[in-house]
């Protein structure tokens, strides 16, 4: 069965000209998921009734001549930090396992506006707390390329899945590197747009000045076509931005000469894996012979933003997650005592560890006595670190360093030092702390054929030079060829 | 750094959760190794930087006051774990 390997741009193709029917791929796509989801968990929750009916009424629509757009049709999948309506939404937590939400994400609603058949909600790290996907109360989910190792996280799922081909794209979100990491991890193109781009009504909180949704693709065209979709204001969602969506496909078969390419030496540092610093070097090299002028550039700050990370998603996260109580919906532990026994119990057996330790991290830094050395002193060194990206965009167009220091780890490898599990998302997070879009497209496979990832920054709102310059570099190469062995 | 069990209660009581005693052991070493790696950011000089609480500049949108349809009371309390009429139940909030 070779439909499901196809890209978004082919199976759409197929279903606009009637050669494919939205039923037929949808079926093909649960089949695959019955036949191989066993074995990597990429999803928390299979829509598989749902998914035909929906699929059904596309068919309907598209044989009547009625079509929607590129995403008609097709089945994808959503992390489920998306509110669906009617549909279990859990965030991978205990406390939510059996919420059912009573309404649609903006994101979810977009989606199935422009026809996108949902088959399910991918697995994701707690609370999107993670980097590995290990967090999750329902299990961790295993990289496709190899099952003893992780997918990356917290939209771990999201990649397993679109890269195991359980479904043709994905949305994720990406809060220090949520996206972008499991793409590199899975061998997947992510992105994660400027914040303010897409918009978070219905998406969980985690890190609310910082969360932005975005898709995994398998090419960078797919991932235009999902942001076409999901892009643009929202009345429900304040932060996010009233600036026109512009047809992101439309520009990414220009060319890239004269593109001003930086690249940043604090990333290119001591303890980064040989095989993905020469891929990434290969990368860049290649770009510069597209046309592209490299330059070495100098983003002074760069040490101090998982510090400063690490103090402010946790903050956050301790104030949003204040919400779960027991009260109005989620996870309640009914022997208790009183209201204030209620929700002691409630949040100790609803919360895993990790979701626990940020909280009180950003307790912690939150509190009387500590705010001023540790919350207020971590958004000043984020100034810094946003001042570092707008010196260095008054030079450049966009700026290529590796997505993760590493490619795809062991599971239980870093479970018992969260130290070390947070220093995995050093090149991702100061891209969310100065709120800029970042792509990750894959750049290379290690020797033991794992994939590697090369990551691209951008100006605010320039999401169209990101793309461009990715799919410029795609077609030049071949690695999305590749698919992973199961 | 070293982070007490004192203060790990502390913290736990602030924010509504608890821990074994075992549990705070590890908590306490944890929470130190952390707050020690994040220690380093005194090294900046930040005294005459402001701080960006937020990337965008946020205003507040403002619209119509008018009335739009959104969950009725049977759909909001729907997840509740204990609900009384259209009132969401809860345990005994005062003492005897």
């Amino acid at each position: 069965m070779e439909l499901p390997f196809l890209t978004i741009r082919e199976v759409s193709e197929s279903i606009k000209k009637k050669e494919i029917s939205p039923v037929e791929i949808t079926q093909a796509i649960l089949e695959r998921i019955g036949e191989v989801d066993g074995k990597l968990n990429s999803y928390i929750t299979v829509l598989a009734d749902q998914a035909i009916q929906f699929a059904k009424e596309a068919e309907k629509l598209i044989s009547s001549g009625t079509y929607i757009g590129p995403l008609h049709g097709v089945p994808i999948g959503l992390k489920d930090i998306f509110c669906m309506k009617g549909v279990r939404t859990t965030c991978g937590s205990k406390i939510l396992e059996n919420f059912i939400s009573p309404y649609d994400a903006t994101v979810t609603r977009k989606l199935k506006d422009a026809g996108a058949v949902i088959v399910g909600k991918n697995n994701m790290d707690e609370f999107a707390m993670g980097s590995s996907t290990e967090n999750s109360y329902f299990g961790p989910t295993r990289n496709p390329w190899d099952l003893e190792r992780v997918p990356g996280g917290s939209s771990g799922g999201s990649a397993a899945a679109v890269s195991a081909s359980l479904c043709f794209g994905s949305i994720g979100t990406d809060t220090g590197g949520s996206i972008r990491q499991p793409a590199t991890l899975c061998g997947l193109v992510g992105l994660k747009p400027t914040y303010g781009r897409v918009s978070r009504f219905g998406m969980i909180a985690f890190a609310s000045s910082l969360d932005q949704g975005g898709p995994l693709t398998k090419t960078v065209e797919d991932t235009a076509l999902m942001l076409n979709i999901i892009a643009g204001n929202d009345s429900r969602d304040s932060t996010s931005v009233n600036s026109p969506v512009p047809d992101y496909t439309s520009c990414l078969n220009d060319g890239i000469k004269g593109v001003k390419v930086g690249v940043p030496r604090e990333y290119f540092i001591k303890g980064i894996d040989t095989e993905v610093e020469e891929a990434v070097k290969r990368a860049i090299a290649l770009v510069e012979d597209l046309g592209g002028v490299v330059e070495e550039i100098s983003l002074p700050h760069t040490k101090h933003a998982v510090s400063a990370y690490y103090l402010l998603a946790p903050s956050e996260a301790s104030s949003n997650l204040a919400r779960y109580d027991g009260v109005k919906y989620g996870f309640r532990v009914y022997d208790a005592e009183n209201l204030r026994d209620m929700y002691f119990k409630t949040r100790a057996e609803g919360f895993g560890r990790e979701v626990k330790r940020r909280i009180m991290i950003g307790t912690y830094a939150l509190s009387s006595g500590y705010y001023d050395a540790y919350y207020l002193k971590a958004q000043r060194v984020r100034t810094l670190i946003k001042k570092d990206f707008e010196d260095a965009f008054k030079k450049v167009d966009v700026i290529m360093t590796p997505t993760s220091p590493e490619p795809a780890f062991k599971i239980g490898e870093k479970t018992d030092d969260p130290l070390k599990m947070y220093l995995s998302d050093i090149f991702t997070i100061p891209c969310n702390l100065a709120g800029l879009p970042g792509i990750s497209i894959p750049c290379g496979f290690t020797s033991t054929g794992l994939p590697i990832g090369l990551q691209i920054l951008g100006k605010p709102f320039d999401e169209e030079t990101l793309l461009r310059v990715a799919h410029n570099y795609e077609i030049h190469t071949n690695w999305k060829e590749k698919r992973p062995p199961i | 750094m070293r982070i007490s069990k004192y203060t790990v209660r502390h913290v736990a009581e602030l924010a509504r959760l608890e821990f074994k005693e075992e549990e705070l052991e590890k908590f306490a070493e944890q929470l130190g190794n952390i707050l020690e790696h994040i220690e380093e950011l005194n090294e900046l000089d930040t005294s005459n930087v402001e701080p960006t609480f937020h990337v965008l500049d946020l205003s507040t949108p403002l619209r119509e006051d008018v009335v739009e349809p959104w969950l009725n009371a049977d759909e909001a309390l729907e997840n509740a774990p204990q609900r009384e009429e259209d009132f969401f139940a809860v345990p005994k909030v005062i003492e005897d």
